[in-house]
């Protein structure tokens, strides 16, 4: 069968450009709600071009018309046949007080499993400095190998001037960006079915394992209590959540116990991570300001019981916001 | 074993192809975004030489939190906002679409662009360039996490055959049971060629001309045994011409 082009172009075009230009309206205005009778409207356009789109494909056509319709009827597909949310308005307290901790709840199992590795980590770090000594020069970071606690901590008591003094703003913001870098890294991970993920998750808490035997073994607890937790205790966790969406990524990957394509999985997890994402570079920027502006001080400057203190209610803060907020909407 | 385009069936039982991008197209696209970003970097560092003479610190932070969200955000941003491109897409006739044809939605694209940091290894994204060479529908490890491919956006224009069809004698038309054989023998692909030949002839040299249609004309010719009067006195332009007007205009 063949078709006379020119007639069908000149009687189809206007339906072509109805079509488009609803589409038009529909991509680029996100809160566009229409009535009853333009979604029939526009679904009929549809069904009109997916009609077109068949006639010519059928017939000895030229190839840029197929390609134009196509592109037409892949747009309205995708815009018909969508089931997720559509874009919608962006409200931040809600995202920060609902989606996000529900989101930690619904995957606290890969939360565990990273916590898990973490402490893993944490106590074959601390094994290895308590039975091998030398090992600190592989499992401490920043240099905190070639010092001992004492010293350090002789060093930083004694202190007369504020070292950090005009640099806190850009020490803080490299804290902030080398954190969130290195939790992307843990999360990216997890497209490796995983595995990079379990490794960095392990190697921090080697690093952690390692300092705080050092640091306890030395006789220095309190001074790492003061040094770490005003920051440690939100740091940390945040870290641990970046394993927990690379895991939670792995699992999409691997799909165990799942009957569902891969695409299917990774369609289920990606939003989820999304906002893991979100969450812990949140967590990330305020451990950076408290590292910068607080952690770094010690006696006679601020007492360290102040500072564990600090620590102590900001870990039950968290504690609390990621258990319990927005619970009751989840209900 | 790598497909050149994502077929995608609708519940209507239509079927329409999505043009995928090749890895090095893809690498080319983000060489420029690669420009694009150094050019914004030094940008940034001019602005912060002024803010210096203010306040260090300050511009220190702006600084490390301003390079950071430029490499980070710049392509998140771009391809939320202009729907799956950033500048080095645009500039290629790239898009970023969902695997299934759906919406492409926000998560989707934070996700791909997280991931850029495994497909960048170890240097110059081999890991996600051999990702892309492996997977079916080229898509590096950051676009299986998200369900999406890069697909090809051709520049859609409506072919105006009007101005190689109209107004012109056809010899051809005389002989009905031939235009049919033609309209019968000759291929979608081999009749786009000679339309598109048609609509750009001004475009190419004069002896690049004659003897492109040269070619076109024997090659008609070899479908169909056209009788001399059809032929003769016709040169090779218009002999394709008129096959074209039989094929692609059936007038009553």
């Amino acid at each position: 069968m063949i078709i006379d082009l020119q007639r069908f172009i000149e009687s189809a075009r206007p339906g072509w450009n109805e079509l488009e230009s609803i589409l038009a309206r529909l991509e680029d205005q996100s809160n566009v709600r229409m009535s009853i009778r333009d979604t029939q409207r526009f679904h009929e356009l549809y069904e009109l071009v997916a009609a077109d789109l068949a006639k010519l494909t059928t017939f000895s056509s030229e190839p840029e018309t197929r390609r134009y319709l196509e592109s037409l009827v892949s747009r309205a597909y995708g815009e018909i046949y969508e089931t997720r949310d559509k874009r919608r308005r962006f409200f931040p307290i809600q995202w920060l007080f609902k989606t996000f901790p529900q989101t930690f709840r619904r995957h606290i199992r890969a939360f565990y499993l990273s916590l898990a590795i973490t402490l893993a980590g944490t106590a074959f770090g601390g094994l290895a400095t308590a039975f091998d000594p030398e090992s600190r020069h592989v499992t401490m970071p920043f240099g905190l190998d070639n010092l001992r606690p004492r010293d350090r901590v002789k060093q930083e008591e004694s202190g007369t001037t504020d070292r950090l003094a005009g640099s806190k703003g850009t020490f803080s913001a490299s804290l902030m960006t080398h954190n969130i870098q290195v939790s992307i890294t843990t999360l990216a991970f997890g497209a490796t079915w995983g595995v990079g993920t379990i490794l960095l998750l392990f190697y921090n808490g080697v690093s952690l394992g390692a300092i705080a035997v050092d640091y306890i073994g030395d006789g220095q607890t309190k001074f790492l209590l003061g040094w770490l937790m005003p920051h440690g205790v939100i740091e940390i966790p945040a870290i641990i959540i970046a394993g927990q969406a690379g895991l939670a990524l792995a699992s999409g990957f691997i799909g165990w116990g799942k009957r569902t394509v891969l695409g299917s999985r990774l369609r289920e997890v990606s939003r989820d991570v999304t906002t893991l994402s979100f969450g812990f570079a949140l967590l990330l920027v305020w451990a950076g300001f408290v590292e910068s502006f607080l952690s770094q001080y010690h006696e006679p400057i601020i007492p360290y019981n102040a500072k564990i203190a600090l620590g102590t209610v900001e870990f039950l803060l968290l504690v609390l916001f990621l258990t319990r907020s927005g619970s009751a909407s989840e209900k | 074993m790598r497909a050149n385009a994502l077929l995608i069936r609708t519940p209507e039982g239509i079927v329409f192809a999505q043009s995928l991008a090749g890895p090095m197209t893809r690498f080319l696209a983000w060489l420029i975004d690669l420009l694009i970003i150094v050019g914004l970097t030094f940008g940034l560092e001019r602005i912060l030489n002024w803010i210096r003479l203010i306040s260090p610190d300050f511009a220190g932070s702006v600084g490390t939190v301003g390079f950071f969200v430029i490499s980070f955000g710049y392509a998140m941003f771009l391809e939320w906002a202009w729907r799956g491109q950033t500048v080095g897409k645009r500039a290629l006739h790239l898009r970023v679409v969902d695997a299934e044809g759906m919406r492409l939605q926000f998560n989707q694209i934070v996700t791909r662009n997280l991931l850029r940091l495994v497909d960048f290894l170890p240097l110059a994204y081999l890991v996600g360039g051999v990702s892309c060479w492996m997977s079916r529908n080229c898509q590096r490890l950051g676009d299986i996490a998200a369900n999406t491919i890069v697909v090809r956006i051709p520049e859609i224009a409506e072919p105006d055959i009007a101005q190689v069809l109209e107004g012109k004698f056809n010899s051809l038309r005389k002989y009905p049971h031939l235009a049919a054989r033609l309209r019968q023998r000759v291929t979608p692909v081999e009749a786009a060629t000679a339309l598109e030949a048609l609509m750009r002839r001004d475009r190419f040299e004069p002896a690049a001309r004659v003897e492109l249609f040269e070619l076109l004309a024997a090659h008609f010719r070899e479908k169909v045994d056209f009788p001399p009067d059809v032929t003769d006195g016709v040169t090779d332009e218009q002999c394709v011409r008129n096959v074209i007007d039989v094929i692609y205009s059936v007038r009553a």
